[in-house]
C-alpha cells in the first residue's frame, strides 16, 4: 500500500477517534454511552471530540480505583485488540501515531541516533507499561486511591488532545493551569521537536500500548510474511524501515508496526500482509 | 542496514495460541463487565480528567 493511502487511513481513523468536533468550541467532553468502550489507539478520553475511552487512562483508573488492583475488563480489550491486529493498529488506527508521522515530513535534517542508545531507549516503553500496570495499585493516597501516573506526567497526547484544547475553550480549565501543565508541555514540546527530527520517538521509547501491542504481533491474526522463494535478498525493505526492523529475519518483531513502506519497495512481491495470509 | 529490535519474535505461532489469547480476552471482558468495570471506565471517561489534561 502506498503511504499516503495510508495516511488517508489514519485520517479516517482520527476522525472516528473524536467524531465530535464541535465540543472543541464549546470546551466540554462527550459523555454519550460510547465511552464505556475502549478505542484501539492512544487517544485521551478528556479529548473533547473523543468518542471512546483511552485504554491506557482507562486501564490506570480501574487499577487506581479504591476497590481494585486489576482491571480485567480492559486488560481483555487490549488483548482482543492485540490479538487481532498487533502493531497494525500503530501503523493504521492510532491518532497520535498519525500525528507524528506528519510531523515527521517537515523537510528538516533527519539524524538517526546510535544503534546502542536506540536499542536501549527502546525499553522505555516496557517500563512504561510497568508504571502503568503497578503505581496506581501501589502507590495511593490516603483514601486507597491510585493517580494515573502514565496519565499525569508523561502523555502526550493528553496534553495534545485534551488539555490544550480544554485550555482554550474552557475559562474553568484555562484558569486551573499551573506548574504540572507546564512539565507536560515540556513532554510534548519534546516529543513534537523528536517527531520531526526521528521517526515516532513515543512509539519507539514510551508507548505502553505499543508495547502490548509489540508483544502480540507474532500471535495476531494480522500478518506479514515474506516469501522465502521470492525474496531476492536486495536489502531495499530494510533500507526503507524507519522502526529498524530486520525484515527478512523478523518479520513479527515487537517493532513493526505494520505501516507496508517494506512491501512497497520490495521488486519481487515477497511481502505480503493482511488477515489469514497464506505461506 | 538497520538493526534488529529488541525483543525477537520473527516466527508466527500457530493458530492454537492465538485463539487461546482471544477466547481469555474475551472471558476477560466479559468478567469485567460483570463486575463493573465498564461502568467505572465510562465514568472517568465522561468527566474531564484533570491529571490526563495536566491540570490535577
Amino acid at each position: 500500500m502506498k503511504q499516503w493511502k495510508r495516511h488517508m487511513i489514519q485520517a479516517v481513523s482520527a476522525l472516528l477517534h473524536n467524531p465530535y468536533l464541535s465540543n472543541f468550541l464549546t470546551g466540554r467532553v462527550h459523555r454519550g454511552k460510547t465511552k464505556h468502550l475502549c478505542v484501539p489507539g492512544l487517544n485521551c478520553y478528556s479529548c473533547p471530540g473523543a468518542a471512546g475511552a483511552c485504554p491506557i487512562g482507562s486501564l490506570q483508573a480501574v487499577i487506581g480505583a479504591r476497590t481494585k488492583n486489576v482491571s480485567y475488563y480492559v486488560f481483555g480489550t487490549i488483548l482482543l485488540f492485540g490479538v487481532l491486529f498487533g502493531r497494525f493498529i500503530c501503523g493504521f488506527l492510532c491518532p497520535f501515531g498519525f500525528v507524528q508521522d506528519l510531523l515527521h515530513k517537515i523537510p528538516l535534517s533527519k539524524p538517526s541516533l546510535p544503534k546502542r542508545l536506540d536499542k536501549t531507549l527502546r525499553w522505555g516503553k516496557y517500563f512504561a507499561l510497568a508504571a502503568v500496570l503497578i503505581l496506581p495499585a501501589v502507590l495511593t493516597d490516603s483514601y486507597g486511591i491510585g493517580a494515573p501516573f502514565f496519565c499525569k506526567y508523561v502523555c502526550p497526547a493528553g496534553t495534545l488532545e485534551g488539555g490544550i484544547p480544554l485550555a482554550i475553550a474552557n475559562e474553568a480549565v484555562r484558569g486551573a493551569l499551573g506548574l504540572l501543565f507546564s512539565w507536560k508541555m515540556v513532554v510534548l514540546i519534546a516529543v513534537i521537536v523528536g517527531s520531526v527530527l526521528l521517526y515516532r520517538p513515543f512509539c519507539k521509547y514510551l508507548c505502553p500500548l505499543g508495547a502490548i501491542y509489540g508483544l502480540l504481533n507474532r500471535f495476531s491474526v494480522y500478518q506479514m510474511k515474506v516469501d522465502e522463494n521470492a525474496c531476492v535478498h536486495c536489502g531495499k525493505c530494510e533500507q526503507v524501515c524507519k522502526m529498524g526492523v530486520n525484515v527478512t529475519q523478523d518479520m513479527n518483531s515487537t517493532e513493526c508496526i505494520r505501516c507496508d513502506h517494506c512491501k512497497t519497495v520490495c521488486p519481487t512481491h515477497a511481502i505480503k500482509s493482511g488477515f489469514f495470509v497464506k505461506d | 542496514m538497520n538493526d534488529a529490535p529488541i525483543l525477537k519474535a520473527s516466527k508466527k505461532r500457530g493458530p492454537i495460541p492465538t485463539a487461546a489469547i482471544i477466547i481469555v480476552a474475551v472471558g476477560l471482558i466479559l468478567f469485567g463487565v460483570y463486575s463493573g468495570e465498564a461502568a467505572e471506565v465510562f465514568q472517568k471517561a465522561v468527566n474531564i480528567c484533570l491529571e490526563c489534561i495536566g491540570v490535577g
